[in-house]
């Protein structure tokens, strides 16, 4: 039987068929029929965000905690622009994205049109690939693909712009196309997985290294089982947080910048580095040169381009890691590792990581660890970007993987409300914790309005130190304590301003009792502001200085 | 002298890669826009279609760097991008083009 269907209707009844069930976007010109059409789904909720980028963020938290591809929609022009750097953040943290933006019609390209931008030369660089479709029939091709690139391989965005003439067009469709799905990927390497497994069977003191890749290949039980089975100490990249619970007896919590001191001592004195699904970056390894000096390399990522990119790989093997880490585990002899395993507890007591004022909910650790107090491992917890974002990394027990959801590679300060909101939209059962700063939630703070309207379950925790902590950090530390543009002369009254949303807010600089007012916030279901004073004046400690080697930390 | 510069001076020689990839508007800047922005120079271009015209193929003259193996693998990575070839400097596709690029 042959469906008559324009364009717009063809592309929602291909996200229905892909599975999709809620979108994020915000609807304009160029986008509408697109819009008409989605408005006669039964089957796709649309979320509407008060700022295309808060679409996007909404849409990368469906997809960071479900693991799915997720839809974000946005006219052309402005909408598209404002799109653009939640589509980067999505392509530095390898998440599963498909954009979806208007265009003006193909006869007005290129003619400054009303709201016309170049949206596919702008994308070019931030996406995983992206098209600019010139036909209805086009879009049973692409809409697919769209999706089969998003989830293949290293997952990523991807950006499908759609002119408004091809959105009206008019054809016969006899015969829908499969959805797209994840192709999958190449079997690893059997001869480079087994000189892996001799090496790490013939080294002394060797140290997994998981990122980010270990969480989207839901490798993260296996990474543990050959952590066990090796006694391999773990370390985490912040993208990589939760693959291992932070309280496992292997785990050595976060690498890099702001790592404890005994994880970048112990990376000090390794002799063999196994990085799973990890690319190296600059806040991980510090200066590379100096970074596991003494150690050889096994690389495991799905990207081939990442392996010898920073750091030459003495074995190097392009797999999805899950599949690698489980051909390469039971190729690892079982082993205790008793005298290593007693030098990293040594390091872990010569050089713990200090974190005052546990027990006071008012001081910056003391509300992290209050708020987790108050929750079980079955919370999401997203974060903005900046000093919080680093001390939740430090201090927060993440226990599980996809639970912590943060902007790791573009460092989006903006990013957490609207991803919050995503996570708690794609998983409803689940309290949704954004921890955030008083620089941060300005950046898209018109989303409150969106979680009111959705009665999203998400809690967020404001620390407010009225500063632009990690610049003022810097500011403080590498720039003769001069002050400039990071503390703020005027801040709003955010319990006001949450309220003004319609969204419940407590402070707890006011609360009797701080304790039980935070824990009747995160039980209260539905949306909820909790705010905080912190002291302007505290660091994120330790610190590798930009440049240096993480060997040379400062700070307590 | 900006490191960039420098990595293109420390350039032992020249390399020509080869380039097949789908013939469609958006595909060249896929291409050179990896290497615009490594700020890495790229000497010279050529590319005609392939065949039945589905396709192209790319010739580019560009400095041997350090840069190149990584230039090389991105490449590859483009969802566009059919296959890359190295070749020697020496190689015959930009010889003989001289009387077009006189000043």
């Amino acid at each position: 039987m042959t469906d008559k269907l324009n364009g717009a209707q063809i592309t929602i009844r291909l996200l229905e068929r892909q599975g999709i069930r809620t979108v994020a976007g915000i609807p304009g010109g160029a986008i509408l029929p697109i819009y008409d059409a989605l408005g006669q789904s039964s089957i796709i909720h649309h979320v509407l965000a008060r700022h295309e980028q808060g679409a996007g963020f909404m849409a990368q938290g469906m997809a960071r905690a479900s693991g799915q591809t997720a839809v974000c929609l946005a006219s052309s022009g402005p909408g598209a622009t404002n799109l653009l750097t939640a589509i980067a953040d999505a392509k530095l943290d390898s998440i599963p994205l498909v954009a979806i933006t208007g265009q003006v019609p193909k006869a007005m390209i290129g003619t400054d049109a009303f709201q016309e931008v170049d949206t596919y030369g702008l994308s070019i660089p931030i996406t995983k690939h992206n098209f600019l479709v010139s036909s209805a029939e086009e879009l049973l091709e692409v809409i697919p693909r769209a999706f089969e690139l998003a989830a293949s391989g290293r997952p990523g965005p991807v950006l499908v712009d759609i002119p408004k003439d091809v959105q009206m067009q008019v054809i016969d469709i006899e015969e829908w196309p499969a959805p797209g799905r994840r192709q999958s990927p190449p079997e690893p390497d059997g001869w480079a997985l087994s000189e892996a497994a001799a090496m790490i069977n013939a080294a002394r003191r060797p140290i997994l290294y998981l990122g980010g890749g270990v969480v989207h290949s839901g490798a993260s039980g296996q990474a543990v089982r050959l952590a066990e089975k090796a006694g391999l100490p773990t370390v985490m990249t912040l993208m990589g947080l939760g693959a291992m619970p932070v309280d496992h007896a292997l785990s050595l919590g976060m690498l890099g910048m702001h790592a404890a001191r005994y994880t970048n001592l112990a990376l000090d004195e390794c002799d063999l580095l196994i990085a799973v699904g990890a690319r190296f970056d600059d806040r991980a390894t510090g200066k590379v040169a100096a970074f596991c000096p003494q150690a050889k390399i096994i690389h495991i990522d799905i990207d081939p381009a990442e392996l010898d990119k920073i750091k030459t790989a003495h074995i190097g093997i392009t797999a999805d890691v899950d599949a690698a880490l489980l051909r390469l585990t039971p190729a690892v002899a079982e082993n205790r590792r008793t005298q290593w395993l007693q030098r990293i507890a040594d390091l872990k007591s010569e050089y713990p990581l200090a974190m005052p004022e546990q027990d006071n909910p008012l001081s910056h650790f003391g509300l992290i660890r209050t708020v987790a107090a108050c929750l079980d491992d079955e919370a999401t917890i997203a974060t903005d970007v900046g000093q919080h974002q680093m001390w939740v990394a430090q201090a927060y027990p993440l226990r599980r993987p996809r639970q912590w959801l943060t902007s790791g590679g573009l460092g989006t300060m903006g990013f957490g409300i609207p991803a919050a909101i995503g996570a708690a939209l794609a998983e409803p059962e689940r309290t949704v914790v954004c921890f955030t700063g008083d620089g941060s939630i300005l950046m898209n703070i018109q989303e409150l309005v969106t979680a009111a309207e959705e009665g999203a379950n998400v809690k967020i925790v404001l620390m407010n130190n009225a500063t632009l902590g990690l610049v003022h950090q810097q500011q403080t530390l590498f720039y003769g304590e001069r002050l400039f543009a990071s503390q703020f002369k005027s801040t709003p009254d955010f319990v006001k301003v949450a309220q003004g949303f319609g969204i419940a807010a407590v402070d707890l600089d006011q609360a009797a009792n701080p304790c039980a007012a935070l824990m009747e916030a995160i039980n209260r279901r539905g949306p909820c502001l909790i705010h905080a004073s912190i002291d302007a004046e505290q660091k994120v400690y330790p610190m590798v200085p930009p440049g240096a080697a993480n060997r040379d930390m400062i700070g307590a | 002298m900006n490191a960039i510069n420098r990595h293109e001076q420390n350039a032992l020689s020249r390399a020509v890669l080869e380039i097949d990839v789908n013939n469609h508007p958006g595909v060249m800047s896929h291409v050179v826009g990896l290497f615009s922005r490594r700020a890495y120079n790229v000497e010279g271009i050529l590319c005609l279609p392939l065949d039945d015209g589905s396709r192209s193929r790319i010739w580019l003259l560009v400095n041997e760097d350090q840069r190149l193996p990584q230039m090389m693998k991105q490449v590859d990575k483009l969802e566009d991008v059919i296959g890359i070839q190295r070749h020697n400097a020496d190689h015959a596709v930009f010889q003989n083009l001289e009387n077009f690029f006189r000043g």
